[in-house]
């Protein structure tokens, strides 16, 4: 039981250590508060991956009333351009990507539709342009569809169909891109800083020289490496809480709908064993330099084949399982999607809570053994 | 021969780095064809002098001539810096530790333009020379600190310099090098009557050889002239004791002698440190062999050897630092644990380097040690304030280690070692770098815990005054004691005159048998060097651009880590990002609540988990449930089949049909309400043609969507292309901004700054291995695309091949451009890794088409090449595109390799600040 105290008693002064020196570390911090505040800002806002800003060129050879009309309804948001060329530029244009899509009228178009005539349209689309190609060509073909639906009645017509679909986008219902870019972003940080600081936090001690004072002296591995986790984990729970209320709530305005002190159980798991991971390439490299051309791909992976970045069900799925089975990040995907969207509880994420736990519990593992053998050499 | 011009020439010289003064207002005529000594302890401005003179550093204000040159015009100092040989304060600086022996002098050689046959005789000479003949395959790393500092030495002779700038060359290295380091400098001296040699040492003992001395305190010579001048002015026997009196008053009277005094006794017999047999191997290499001795209680014990002879190797032993691989270590008896906890209380160590937390105060450091200790709460105050008082660290107790003096820092060292009133000190080096007045403030102190207090020290040093100050010394050499024994037993054993010359003749002994007496390295047959002029230095030398290139590229193939970066990271990552960022949706997790259950509602689901997109899961029972499992993330996507739906669509009464998808993630959402869209009106017009009364006719128009360039529409085509863009910017430009950013952090910048190579020459030198790398990597890339992700190249391999040259050949310069204003290489890493990420990723056509672009992230994609890049890879792979539609984007790349080239020349200055 003493015993017990003395290393609880350890673990907090080599924390509060820990602490002192993020607090001593001007770059780290401006680093932690950028990414956390103004880069979720910019990322939510900039980049996403909604079809808009479609470029689109028109080969008419109708030139009829209705032709011509066609080029009104291709407009912003989901239209950049829309550039009137001739058949022969079709190849020059899309094969320097200037246009994306390009739509076909042909001959007498207007006159066949109307007259019942059995006719068509051709639509060429770029497919090396992913982002655009898929959902960009449904739009066209639904705003063609109801071009030539009021050409036929003249007025705006209803549905012709036999069913009346409604589909609903649940959790997110005008599936606004920042509500989802801005907390994957917030996942991505907690992974990379997470990582870079604990790893950071090790080699500094490992290049200055105090880590061996610190062996001298009567603490264990255990003790050392569960302070450094702890405190800077600490950090960048507390940054990813607050710019979870304050920039993504507060400033973007995108509902939470679970509970915040649940993603927060579980962030804190998940960091532990990314802590651990930290520490473990803390131990592979010996300068900074080194430690940087180690996390980079790391943490790349670890990021784009978590799910977060695109859906996990389209990869292979060996690689889903080599991702699910060694790697956290999944987990905490699913984990945070689950909470912060769709309101589950732990009665629902328990399970990915579980592998988080297990998976981290292997790497402090890993890690605590090449600690031992690194730095006792 | 003696010049009445000096060699330098300096009037009213200052220099300052930030707020401390380095160099104060010093106007000094250094004679030439001399060996100059320039004494004074640390932090006093020797090493700033030095750099001057070289012409390493920027002068700030005032003048500097050197060998009759203006050192501030740039057309005559790189006219002179072929005639000076500097060598950088640090042992091995300059050298490269992967490179051998020989590798290290052949590059000095290529970088003076000497051609092969030249080079080889020049080796041979200075190898045989020096001693180091029998080491030339040996990498650097692994030398002594003594044949470190030869090896340098050689490095700078290769050239014939007129001037040699020596800086500390002999800190760190035990006697007997030192002394075979001096007489190698006069054999040399003796060959090139001519040459002037500028030595900078903290060895006040050493200085009594120099021909002439100047004596340097806080930025200012106190005094010059010959060593004998100097002690007669002083009116003081020894030269140390001549510094002192030759400092100001306010700094002489902190001084005080340091009075030895007698060993209180002991009835316990048993001694405070036992080592019986201790030996430590690494791999193959034995750094301490069967080490044996004892340290009675309260004894100061005193280790001395040089760097690298196992005396930091055996002290990590006896804390428990370090496991012993054969042999026992006892502590008062005890034998040593590792993870022993009740010994660790009573050992205080101190390592050879500061090991302090210097982003703690002085204070927080201390109290961190008394936690950590576990002293009792209500004594830590007190013990606080006594050691502040007792170590004189009252006035900066607020302060942060990194700003205060080495001679402060070390007193903290000792404070936080005896803190919890260890019964045994154990100090290595403690004060290697301290100026002599804090080292005999130091001893004071030392002295005082032996005597009074009863503390077992021991302590490794390199200082012979020490060491005569100890009870008990060691001499020690290549993992091996010679001798253990009071100092004047020593002294009397050997029949020595002093302890230095006792430890030389040990030292001898002990090698004598290993290899000839490397003592007398002068063969008589080498004739006086003939007087070859320094050639003529061409602006441009293909030569020494060539050493730069394969300089680095040898250092690289011999680096794990940055080698396993260049060649394998490209390929993880080219599999992350084409797996990762894929655009395919598919296998979409789907359940129906059929509350109609009729025909016509399982056709709908039929429709539905027949398409490769959906992937049914068990039905959906009630409204709750449905909830349940979207909330859960089991299902994506929920169809809600109203009851009457099979009979209002017979009756024509248009029923509604209700799906749910899960908006978490909006672009996969996006898409599966498009695929949702289409399934249900194809479902519609089957069941409406079906109705032959119906009047929902189906339409006569279709719309004919051609995906061009990627029939399939599969992510990876499109990706695959995009993402050898990616890797072929990150890792070449990481691996480019590090390059130069190492020798920054290392030191053999000081190469760069004091050879006659220009800046296009180092900098292309240096970029031409990474190129070859990231061609080599471009063609893992694109078989990586053919073979895992089916993505073969439709266009010319050989425009893109030359494409691809180019781009790299931009990366890498960027990468340059980037490492020439960075400091560390952890900060190069990491702005490399954002400046180009970023762009590449979001701004060149990776995401989004740069046609689609507006603003701020056009013009920042269009300003950096991989936008250039992405539209030919894709278009060579994809669309087979050929030199009539891409040449433009070659030319812009091949522009943006010469800007970048140039704007790093700009950046990179050939002199330090």
């Amino acid at each position: 039981m003493k015993r017990l105290a003395i290393h609880v008693s350890n673990i907090l002064q080599l924390a509060l250590k820990e602490l002192r020196s993020i607090r001593a570390d001007p770059v780290m911090f401006v680093l932690v508060a950028y990414t956390f505040s103004i880069a979720v800002y910019t990322v939510a806002t900039g980049a996403n991956l909604e079809a808009r800003d479609l470029t689109i060129g028109i080969v008419d050879e109708d030139r009829s009333d209705f032709s011509r009309s066609l080029l009104g309804v291709f407009g912003p948001p989901l239209f950049k351009t829309v550039t009137l060329i001739t058949p022969a530029e079709i190849e020059s244009e899309m094969n320097a990507g200037r246009l994306v899509f390009v739509l076909e009228i042909p001959p007498r178009f207007q006159a066949d539709v109307q007259t019942g005539r059995q006719t068509g349209l051709q639509l060429n689309v770029d497919a090396t342009a992913m982002t655009q190609a898929g959902n960009g060509s449904i739009y066209i073909q639904q705003i063609i569809a109801q071009e030539i639906t009021n050409l036929l009645a003249g007025r705006e017509a209803t549905s012709t169909l036999p069913i009346n679909l409604v589909t609903r986008a649940r959790f997110n219902p005008n599936l606004d891109s920042s509500w989802f870019s801005s907390v994957m972003q917030i996942l991505n940080n907690v992974t990379l800083l997470t990582i870079v600081l604990t790893g950071a936090a090790l080699i500094r001690e490992r290049e200055q020289g105090t880590v061996e004072h610190l062996l001298v002296m009567p603490v264990t591995p255990v003790e050392i490496m569960l302070a450094k986790m702890m405190a800077n984990s600490l950090v960048i729970l507390v940054a990813a809480a607050l710019s979870l209320v304050l920039v993504v709530e507060w400033l973007l305005g995108v509902p939470i709908a679970g509970s915040l002190s649940l993603f927060i159980l579980g962030a804190a798991i998940y960091t532990f064993s990314v802590a651990a991971l930290g520490i473990l390439l803390g131990t592979i490299a010996t300068t900074m330099g080194q430690f940087g051309l180690l996390a980079i791909p790391v943490f790349v992976v670890l990021q784009l084949l978590s799910g977060s970045a695109t859906p996990m069900e389209s990869m292979p799925v060996w690689l889903q399982w080599t991702m699910r089975i060694f790697t956290p990040t999944p987990h905490f995907v699913v984990f945070s999607q689950a909470v912060l969207y769709r309101g589950a509880g732990l009665d629902v994420v328990w399970s990915e809570l579980l592998f988080l736990a297990t998976i981290g519990a292997s790497y402090f593992a890993i890690a605590l053994m090449r600690f031992r053998k690194v730095i006792f050499g | 021969m003696t010049d009445t011009v000096p060699v330098a020439r300096l009037g009213r010289v200052a220099h300052r780095y930030g707020q401390s003064i380095a160099l104060d207002d010093l106007t000094l005529d250094i004679p030439a064809g001399r060996m100059i000594g320039v004494i004074g302890p640390d932090g006093v401005g020797k090493s700033t002098l030095l750099a001057l003179v070289a012409g390493v550093r920027i002068i700030q204000t005032g003048t500097v001539h050197v060998l009759g040159g203006d050192m501030a015009d740039p057309t005559v100092r790189t006219a002179l810096v072929g005639r000076i040989a500097y060598m950088p304060q640090g042992l091995g600086r300059n050298l490269y530790p992967t490179l051998s022996v020989l590798e290290n002098i052949d590059f000095h050689g290529r970088l003076f333009g000497q051609d092969a046959a030249e080079r080889q005789r020049r080796i041979d000479e200075l190898l045989t020379a020096t001693g180091l003949a029998p080491f030339k395959e040996r990498p650097a790393a692994k030398l002594s600190g003594g044949m470190k500092q030869k090896l340098s030495l050689c490095c700078a002779l290769i050239h014939d310099p007129d001037l040699l700038i020596l800086d500390e060359p002999t800190t760190g290295v035990d006697p007997l090098s030192r002394r075979q380091f001096w007489d190698l400098i006069d054999t040399i001296r003796a060959r090139r009557p001519g040459m002037s040699v500028i030595v900078a040492t903290a060895y006040v003992e050493e200085a009594e050889r120099f021909d002439w001395l100047i004596a340097m305190d806080d930025g200012k010579a106190i005094a010059t002239g010959t060593a004998a001048e100097l002690r007669a002015k002083a009116g003081e026997a020894s030269l140390d004791e001549a510094f002192v009196a030759l400092l100001p008053e306010t700094k002489r009277n902190q001084h005080h002698k340091v009075v030895l005094r007698p060993q209180p006794f002991t009835d316990d017999p048993t001694p405070a440190i036992e080592a019986e047999g201790l030996t430590r191997s690494f791999g193959d290499f034995v750094a301490v062999d069967h080490v044996s001795f004892r340290i009675a209680r309260a004894e100061i014990f005193g280790f001395l050897g040089s760097n690298g002879c196992g005396k930091s190797t055996t002290m990590k032993m006896l804390t428990g630092l370090l496991p012993a691989s054969s042999g026992t270590a006892k502590l008062f008896g005890q034998q040593l644990a590792a993870d022993d906890m009740e010994t660790r209380q009573r050992v205080g160590y101190m390592s050879q380097s500061f090991s302090l937390y210097s982003e703690l105060t002085v204070l927080e450091n201390l109290q961190l040690h008394a936690r950590l200790y576990h002293l009792p709460k209500a004594e830590v105050p007190g013990r606080i304030a006594e050691l502040l008082s007792r170590f004189d660290l009252a006035d900066v107790a607020d302060a942060r280690p990194e700003s205060l003096p080495l001679g402060i820092r070390q007193r903290l060292q000792l404070a936080v070692a005896v803190l919890h009133r260890p019964a045994i000190l154990i100090l290595d080096e403690p004060t290697s770098g301290v100026d002599p007045i804090a080292r005999d403030a130091f001893w004071r102190i030392l002295i005082d815990l032996s005597r009074d207090d009863g503390v077992t020290i021991f302590l490794s040093t390199h200082f012979m005054n020490e060491a005569e100050r100890c009870d008990c010394i060691s001499f020690m050499h290549a993992g091996r004691v010679l001798a253990v024994g009071a100092p004047q037993d020593l002294v009397r054993e050997r029949g020595s005159a002093s302890l230095e010359a006792a430890f030389i003749s040990y030292l001898e002994q002990a090698t004598g048998t290993v290899r000839d007496a490397p003592g007398d390295p002068v063969p008589a047959s080498v004739p006086p060097q003939s007087v070859e002029r320094a050639r003529p230095l061409r602006r441009f030398d293909r030569g020494r651009l060539w050493a730069c290139s394969r300089r680095e590229a040898m250092e690289l193939l011999r680096d794990p880590i940055r080698l396993g970066f260049a060649f394998f990271a490209p390929l993880l990552l080219m599999l992350a990002f084409g797996f990762g960022i894929s655009f395919d949706v598919e296998n979409l997790r789907f359940a129906a609540f059929d509350q109609d259950n009729s025909l016509e509602s399982r056709q709908l689901i039929e429709s539905f988990s027949s398409s490769r997109y959906f992937d049914e899961r068990s039905p959906i029972r009630s409204a709750t449930e449905l909830e349940a499992r979207l909330k859960s993330g089991e299902l994506q996507l929920a169809i809600e089949i109203p009851p009457s739906f099979g009979r209002d669509l017979q009756a024509g009464r248009v029923p509604g049909l209700s799906i749910a998808l899960d908006g978490a993630m909006p672009f996969r959402a996006e898409t599966t309400r498009g695929y949702v869209t289409g399934l249900a009106t194809q479902y519609a017009q089957r069941i409406a043609a079906a109705h032959a009364s119906s009047s929902h006719a189906p339409t006569a128009v279709s719309v004919e969507t051609r995906f061009r360039y990627n029939q399939a529409f599969k992510s990876a085509n499109a990706m695959v292309p995009s993402v050898i863009m990616l890797m072929l910017i990150l890792i070449p430009a990481i691996m480019s901004a590090i390059a130069v950013v190492r020798e920054k952090e290392t030191g053999s910048i000081a190469n760069f700054r004091s050879t006659p190579i220009s800046k296009f020459e180092f900098l292309f030198g240096k970029q031409l291995p990474y190129i070859a790398v990231a061609m080599v990597s471009f063609v893992l890339l694109t078989i990586l695309a053919g073979l895992v992700f089916d993505v073969p190249i439709k266009g010319s391999a050989w425009l893109l091949t030359l494409a691809s040259l180019l781009y790299v050949a931009s990366t890498t310069g960027f990468g340059q451009l980037i490492s020439s204003f960075t400091r560390t290489q952890v900060s190069a890493v990491f702005a490399t890794a954002i400046l180009s990420i970023i762009p590449a990723v979001n701004f060149s056509g990776l995401m989004v088409p740069v046609a689609s672009l507006s603003g701020g992230g056009r013009l920042i994609g269009l300003a950096l090449p991989p936008a250039w890049y992405q539209p030919v890879s894709v278009g060579v792979f994809t669309k087979a595109l050929g030199f009539a539609e891409l040449w433009p984007n070659l030319v812009v790349l091949a522009g943006f390799f010469l800007l970048f080239l140039i704007l790093a020349q700009l950046a990179l200055n050939k002199q330090e600040a």
